[in-house]
């Protein structure tokens, strides 16, 4: 039944699109949290004019599905010459670019909602206290209020990186060569179900592999806790 | 404004197709979502169990499950299922390709992603009930099951309505991922009008904010439902 030449034969294209996929993964994390950090400020924000907008970006990212907020940007935008005649088709037209900027959007709104959480959850008393010894707003937030919003969000943001990392499977949608991306093609060719399962098991290596990773971040950031 | 004359309703537009995938969306979220609980429950008693072999074997589940994207066991559970069917007709000198229904295949690769993710939180929820409780309705005369289905099913579901809302909007948008086996459910439907008309922003767009009014209604949903659900415990803080 499991037929090993499968491997022989397309063992490279496993391999390349592996590479897509974590590259994605990867880049679209670091922009993501580049993004998420501001916006879940303003979304924390008490003034209307900051955190309406904030709230309406998360709102619309959660709330609809990766898969439409893909073909919105890859097919989508294509319908306006105002776009296919700027400067920035080159990038809107390419797959691979289109699934990053789509990752990128979708993880920011949730990582955002996961730091604000974490905002919340920082011990008024430590806040007050950072008040107390003179700091300004900017400097409490940089040294006393982020630093522990991070380690206090930093188990759900690793779920939130597993999210993105099986979500990245729809780009394959819009003609990316990433892991799932090749497992469909090698799979339409060959009609070989052994396709999928070799493209489950790369999968559930690298999120439990993601998985243990960020549990020993976890430890390692929080190692001046004492636990009782 | 031609753009919104491909949404109107009739003959005209793809307004009625709309209507009608978002149904049929709808359709296949509620099938999954009676599926897929049955299954969490299942997998929940599996794990409280005292038999090693029922846990190893819920466990194994429910961490395959959250390991691989929920695409590919959408592709999985529809070609393999195919390819099982074949194989069985293969037995009975029946030689044709054989395709599962896109919807029955949907359900249960929907409900196998529900089942595995709610199974944690029906786990949690029934060790949320205090044990005192159950000792008490013990103490008070009721065999075990009336204890169980007096006193822990009614506040289990207190605590299992927070996790379970937030798997139904999972699940809500995964339905999307059917149209990849050619369902024809919102999206599939947003496509093709979109290749129809050539207009794939306006058919995106408006397949987002139905999936957004969806969400927003099940948003207000969950919170009638959590209030009642809390409607006698007191309120802290």
């Amino acid at each position: 039944m499991i037929d090993l030449s499968l491997i022989e034969q397309y063992g490279d294209r496993f391999l390349d699109g592996t590479l897509i996929t974590l590259k994605l993964v990867l880049i679209a994390s670091i922009l993501g949290l580049l993004i998420a950090l501001p916006l879940a400020l303003a979304r924390s924000s008490r003034h209307r004019r900051y955190w309406m907008p904030a709230y309406a970006y998360i709102y619309f990212f959660r709330g609809t599905p990766l898969l439409i907020q893909l073909f919105i940007i890859y097919y989508g935008l294509g319908q306006f010459p105002a776009i296919t005649e700027s400067f920035l088709w080159p990038v809107l037209s390419n797959a691979e670019y289109c699934g990053l900027i789509g990752l990128t959007l979708n993880t920011a709104a949730y990582t955002a909602e996961i730091l604000r959480g974490g905002i919340r959850a920082v011990p008024r008393g430590e806040v007050e206290a950072a008040k107390a010894y003179g700091m300004s707003w900017w400097m409490a937030q940089h040294r006393i209020v982020l630093p522990r919003a991070i380690r206090i969000a930093w188990p759900a943001y690793g779920n939130e990186v597993v999210l993105l990392l099986k979500g990245s499977a729809l780009v394959s949608t819009i003609a990316v060569w990433d892991l799932m991306g090749e497992a469909r093609s090698v799979f339409s060719r060959t009609y070989a179900l052994e396709v999928f399962v070799y493209a489950a098991v790369v999968y559930f290596l690298l999120t439990f592999t993601l998985t243990r990773v960020f549990s020993q971040i976890e430890k390692r950031i929080n190692r001046y806790l004492v636990s009782y | 404004m031609v753009m919104l004359e491909n949404l109107s309703y009739g003959d005209a537009g793809f307004g009625d197709e709309l209507l009608i995938g978002t149904l049929l969306t709808l359709e296949l979220a509620v099938v999954s979502l009676v599926v897929g609980i049955l299954l969490g429950l299942l997998t929940a008693a599996a794990k409280l169990s005292n038999n090693r072999f029922y846990r190893l074997l819920a466990q194994g589940y429910t961490e395959l499950v959250r390991g691989i994207p929920e695409m590919l066991v959408v592709l999985v559970v529809f070609f393999g299922a195919s390819a099982l069917l074949q194989t069985v007709a293969g037995w009975f000198n029946y030689d044709a390709y054989i395709e599962v229904n896109a919807f029955v295949a949907g359900v249960f690769a929907l409900g196998l992603v529900f089942g595995a993710f709610s199974s944690e939180v029906f786990r949690g929820a029934f060790l949320a009930v205090p044990k005192g409780q159950m000792e008490a309705a013990v103490a008070c005369g009721m065999t075990s099951w009336q204890a169980f289905y007096r006193i822990r099913l009614p506040q289990m579901w207190r605590f299992a309505i927070p996790g379970l809302g937030n798997l139904w909007m999972v699940l809500l948008k995964d339905t999307s991922l059917i149209s990849i086996i050619a369902l024809d459910e919102l999206l599939r439907w947003s496509k093709v009008a979109a290749e129809t008309t050539k207009q794939p922003f306006t058919f995106y767009i408006a397949a987002a904010i139905i999936y957004l009014l969806l969400t927003i209604l099940s948003d207000m949903a969950r919170v009638r439902l959590e209030n009642r659900a809390n409607r006698g415990v007191m309120a802290h803080d």
